[in-house]
């Protein structure tokens, strides 16, 4: 079989973005190997979301079953591993996602079939499946090639291409769950919502955030000094929240908020992707880093490479002095 | 309790220039300055952490090259308690099932409750490691984890989803749990224990010590290539304002006044 075969993914009865993203991908190596692309979905009361993704035009599985409520990765294999031998697709596709990341490599030990993590681009040629990925913090491409095998296994990173628009209704098939029985051992609990705490950043109309670059603590109050300055609200990358100098509930990031500021003053921020993911749809982006490789760059609107520490603070007093 | 941390020697790229060898498959990598994967830092913290708590041990196990020893001691001098170095350059490192092949290999025989890696590396950055390695050693996982209570017979993990979300599960020992950072604060070595790590037990061993075939964990074993490595064109539409860092904030400063974004 040469099909597709992408698990789509979905949260609390909604489907993720990734699930769409992958729509751009899949069709175009399907074509490639000459199969097509089926689309399925593992969960529970999954009507509307069977119904959504088969406005791609391709064919949804439904394996519908309360047992697949809530994401478990133990779950998840046994069932996919009986699906793969089932369907023997020569793609298996998933996001690298909290979800994706949590049973692929187990499933490709398992299967003992090839594994690409993260992919940000597929193409077949010559014969062979390539991914795209990036290393090094994001400084470097890698085209990594399978090797032949019954079952190309491959995550897609998030937001690595813009989902398509839908373009005609595919059919939907109902099949049963090859998971007979509950799993012992592991137990779902339960979800925890995201913190909230005294600001929400989502809504703030000007942000001014920090990154690695602070270095410590103590040189905080070079960045409330220009917030102040502006009426600007702060946040802060994984870096800034890990380290403890901004709250958590103010990460902004694919693990964070995802927030769309008039302005964006990204300062000491290498702009990891993740990173970029949360912040890339504010209207106006400013970013200071020393390092003038540093990704951040791609976004932004103004640039400038240099210190922070050299640079915010008079930046602050032009302010201050340009309005009044 | 006992426990094994699983640690990389990574380079610290964030702000160095990369360039890529004329192999067109490895980096230059002559001016990085290397330590512990991040996440890996917080792994270690959290593993004793649960040893100062619940007692037992906790044993290091990384596969890299004599350099490394120098984070291995560290670790040790944070209160891991003896280490096993592997170092092979047959074992095809460009794959995360193959290195999790050669770290359950080393693991194998030991009897163990929890072992901890961090959940991504800073450079490859598959996070594929800890979970390929559970599945290798028949056990229970969790990745991208965020808080750890030890129960009696069972971990509950919380796990790091999207948009500051956790899910939380529980899971029987033994199990594998990749560490997300931020879960701790990492301590710095203190000066005792730096003195007692330079005494405490670092075993290197090769595949051959750990009755690992080669031929099951070389670049031939793997099921997939490393084929180039590039530098990505870099598209920036940014403006990019230039001068002494008090004409670029001047010039900044009237640019967002002017744009009345401000």
């Amino acid at each position: 079989m040469s099909d597709v075969l992408v698990l789509a993914e979905h949260r609390q009865g909604a489907l993720r973005d990734i699930s769409f993203e992958m729509m751009a991908i899949a069709p175009r190596v399907a074509e490639a190997m000459g199969g097509e692309v089926k689309v399925l979905l593992l969960g529970s009361g999954m009507d509307d979301m069977a119904k959504k993704m088969s406005e791609y035009g391709h064919k949804v599985i439904v394996v519908d079953d309360p047992l697949f409520e809530d994401f478990n990765a133990e779950k998840y294999q046994k069932a996919l591993s009986a699906l793969l031998d089932d369907m023997k697709p020569a793609v298996f596709m998933t996001g690298q996602t909290a979800q994706g990341v949590d049973f692929m490599p187990a499933l490709a030990v398992e299967k003992k079939l090839p594994y690409i993590a993260e992919a940000i681009d597929l193409n077949y040629e010559d014969g062979a499946l390539k991914a795209t990925r990036t290393v090094y913090t994001g400084k470097v491409n890698a085209t990594v090639a399978f090797k032949p095998a019954d079952t190309f296994l491959v995550t897609i990173r998030e937001g690595a291409v813009e989902a398509p628009e839908p373009a005609s209704a595919g059919e939907v098939e109902k099949m049963d769950s090859p998971l007979k029985e509950d799993v012992p051992y592991r137990k779902f609990v339960e979800y925890i919502e995201a913190e909230v705490g005294d600001v929400d950043i989502t809504q703030s109309e000007v942000l001014v955030s920090v990154g690695r670059g602070l270095k410590e603590d103590k040189n905080l109050p070079v960045i409330e000094d220009l917030a102040k300055a502006i009426k600007a609200d702060i946040s802060g990358s994984r870096a800034a929240t890990d380290a403890g100098w901004i709250p958590h509930d103010r990460q902004v990031g694919t693990s964070g908020k995802t927030v769309k500021p008039k302005l964006y003053l990204a300062l000491g921020i290498s702009g990891a992707f993740q990173h970029l993911a949360g912040m890339k749809g504010a209207k106006t982006i400013v970013a200071v880093n020393k390092d003038p490789e540093a990704p951040i760059f791609t976004v932004a609107d103004y640039a400038i490479v240099d210190d922070i520490f050299k640079v915010v603070p008079a930046l602050t007093e032009k302010l201050k002095e340009l309005k009044g | 309790m006992k426990s094994i941390v699983c640690i990389k020697y990574v380079p610290d790229t964030s702000e160095a220039e990369v360039k890529v060898n004329p192999d067109g498959k490895t980096v230059d990598d002559s001016r990085f300055s290397f330590d512990i994967n991040d996440a890996d830092n917080y792994a270690v913290e959290e593993s004793v952490l649960i040893k100062e708590d619940k007692g037992g041990e906790v044993d290091v196990l990384s596969i890299g090259p004599k350099q490394s020893e120098v984070m291995i001691r560290m670790a040790m001098a944070k209160g891991c308690d003896k280490a096993t170095r592997v170092e092979d350059d047959r074992i095809a490192d460009h794959d995360p099932l193959m290195v999790a092949k050669v770290l359950a290999g080393a693991i194998k025989d030991q009897e163990f409750d929890l072992i901890f890696t961090g959940c991504w590396a800073d450079d490859d950055g598959h996070m594929a490691t800890g979970v390929a390695l559970a599945e290798y050693l028949g056990v229970n996982h969790a990745s991208m984890v965020k808080k750890v209570e030890v129960l009696d017979g069972k971990v509950r993990a919380h796990r790091e989803l999207e948009g500051g979300m956790m899910e939380v599960l529980e899971l029987e020992l033994p199990a594998v749990l990749t560490i997300q950072t931020g879960i701790n604060e990492p301590r710095y070595a203190p000066i005792r224990g730096i003195r007692q790590a330079q005494k405490k037990e670092l075993n290197v061993v090769s595949l051959d010590d750990l009755g690992i075939d080669p031929a099951e964990v070389d670049s031939d074993a793997s099921q997939v290539v490393l084929e180039n490595l590039y530098i990505p064109e870099i598209e920036s539409a940014a403006e990019f304002i230039e001068g002494e860092p008090d004409e670029k904030a001047k010039k900044l400063a009237s640019i967002l006044v002017k744009g009345g974004l401000v």
